[in-house]
């Protein structure tokens, strides 16, 4: 692998910027692989990377039916932080969060990785009460989080408006200092340039149609529109398709999918030093380091696979936005899209086995879980190569439906990204 | 923004809709027979189809009545609507 330097850099100046070479092969697929990982988004991307340098498995690929980083991994606003309510959730989110603190420097590959902080604002009695249970319960796991008041809030970012008369006045926030963003794309190439490394074929172009499963059920192959592999390892990481995907071997799941939008403003120069969300009116907002105000939505109200949703939505958010932050009532957008986002009754994802042997599935991130790529990836390799969970993983089951341990963060947080 | 035809009403905009998930999901007649794996599938499990998808709309700010709809998810299209205790229409989906 040719390293990322300063160096590097200096020399291929010399060289007019000419000797860069592919950052990942293009290989055809091989008859059979020891496992494959269907979906070449982050997560996917990631699991093949720690199951080659973790776990040795190295004739193993990746199947993307489009392009990497091409679903939601390149669609989301990348807010990152692990502030969530419960212990399960605390510590798989935290794990990533941790993970994100080296990713840098263990890909060789700037993803950008930006602690820039993260403000939730609290408008209702409901939402200080909320916000402030968090801050406690968070601090209890060794997350950390702060109550801010309005003022504490304006000076973190001075863009926000703290007025009173506001149709939904800003009564306070919870802070997570450690929270902020990282450069979407950048985690699926990385991944992708260091697996690759590690020998890994990273296969796009590749959707997969059918899965095989042998006279005892467990999984033998997967049929692709680049013909069958052979193979007695199966995980899933296909986002809003995952319902479709697992259909293909007869398991049902909890999930439904649905439209997320988010957009982006034209670039301005540096204003928005922080994340700011708020849960309550549907808003999120941060400002990329090329300048655009990046800001997201709620959900739309019905399940669809068609990446798009409904203007009013996004307009409902920049409502929100423009009371916010009058400053940027005058801005212009530039784009606006859509990703399709695979939800859960408790909206906690699942990273487990399935009732089929062999096959692995991580899904149910729904809104998510971009901040989650790392831990995700990190416990999905775990799981497939030694066929159980690891420890931080283990209560994301999909049996957990059934036994009644929900790990209900709906209940908690309404909505959360 | 998506118009839909009420079957009471006629057509709509979306904002005067509320979405009410999978339909013909009937609530088990023998509550207490039932076992774990089998509340799970009425709870939880949903069929989340990409193509013909049954489901429940309601026409909130509106009638406020309940109907059933079958959408294609790949389009959004909606290819029919019907009213609350009809049998789902018996059509094959562009997308299946
Ligand atoms: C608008 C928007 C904003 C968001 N904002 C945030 C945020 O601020 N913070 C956060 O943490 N999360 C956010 N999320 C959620 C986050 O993007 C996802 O949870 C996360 O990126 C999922 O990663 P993934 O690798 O599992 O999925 P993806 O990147 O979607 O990868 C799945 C891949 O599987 C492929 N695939 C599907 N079916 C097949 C098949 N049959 N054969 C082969 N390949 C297949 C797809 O093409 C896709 O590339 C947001 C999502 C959206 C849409
Ligand atoms: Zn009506």
């Amino acid at each position: 692998m040719q390293k990322f330097s300063a160096f590097e850099l200096f020399k291929q100046g010399l060289n007019g910027q000419a000797g860069w070479k592919p950052q990942w092969r293009s290989p055809e697929p091989k008859a059979a692989y020891d496992a494959v990982i269907i979906g070449g988004g982050g997560h996917g991307l990631g699991a093949a990377y720690y199951l080659a340098k973790q776990h040795g498995m190295r004739n193993i690929a990746v199947l993307e039916k489009g392009w990497l980083g091409g679903g939601n991994t390149g669609r989301n606003t990348t807010i990152i932080r692990s502030n969530y309510l419960f212990d399960e959730s605390a510590g798989l989110y935290d794990h990533s969060v941790k993970l994100w603190e080296g990713l840098s420097q263990e890909l060789n590959y700037n993803v950008m990785f930006s602690q820039r902080g993260v403000m939730m604002l609290a408008h209702t009695v409901h939402d200080v009460q909320v916000f402030k249970r968090h801050v406690h319960a968070n601090r209890a796991n060794g997350v950390d989080n702060e109550w801010l008041s309005p003022e504490e809030a304006k000076a973190y970012c001075p863009p926000l408006n703290i007025s009173d008369n506001m149709r939904y006045p800003v009564l306070g926030a919870a802070l997570q200092r450690r929270g902020g963003t990282a450069r979407h794309d950048a985690v699926a190439w990385g991944y992708a340039r260091a697996a690759d490394d590690l020998g890994v074929d990273i296969i796009e172009n590749c959707e997969v149609t059918g899965i095989r499963r042998n006279a005892a059920g467990a999984v033998e192959a997967v049929e692709t529109t680049k013909g069958l592999i052979r193979t007695p390892k199966i995980g899933v990481s296909a986002a809003g398709h995952t319902s479709v995907v697992l259909g293909m071997a007869g398991v049902r799941l909890p999930l439904e999918s649905y439209p997320l939008q988010a957009l982006v403003s034209e670039p301005i120069k540096p204003v928005f030093p922080c994340v700011v969300m708020s849960n309550t009116i549907h808003a999120y907002i941060s400002q990329s380091d090329k300048g655009e105000l990046v800001i997201g939505a709620g959900t739309d109200i019905y399940t669809s696979y068609t990446q798009r949703g409904g203007l009013h939505i996004s307009q409902h958010t920049l409502e929100a936005i423009c009371e916010l932050f009058p400053a940027f009532r005058r801005m212009r957008m530039l784009r606006n899209w859509g990703g399709i986002v695979d939800v859960t009754p408790d909206r906690s994802p699942i990273v487990a086995k399935t009732p089929v042997p062999g096959l692995y599935v991580n899904c149910g991130w729904g809104t998510g879980g971009f901040k989650a790529t790392p831990g995700a990836a990190h416990t999905l390799a775990w799981t497939i190569a030694k066929d159980e969970p690891h420890p931080i993983n283990a209560p994301f089951t999909i049996e957990r439906f059934r036994d009644g341990h929900l790990i209900d963060e709906a209940a908690a947080a309404a909505v959360a990204h | 923004m998506l118009l839909i035809t009420c079957p009471h009403c006629g057509p709509r905009p979306e904002l005067e809709f509320v979405h009410g998930g999978e339909a013909h999901i009937a609530r088990p007649a023998q509550p207490e027979a039932l076992n774990a794996e089998e509340w799970t599938e009425y709870l939880y499990m949903r069929a989340n189809p990409k193509g013909l998808h049954a489901e429940r709309w309601r026409h909130l700010h509106g009638c406020a009545r309940f109907f059933n709809a079958l959408r294609d998810t790949t389009t959004d299209q909606f290819v029919v609507t019907y009213k609350t205790g009809e049998a789902r229409p018996d059509l094959k989906g562009p997308a299946a």
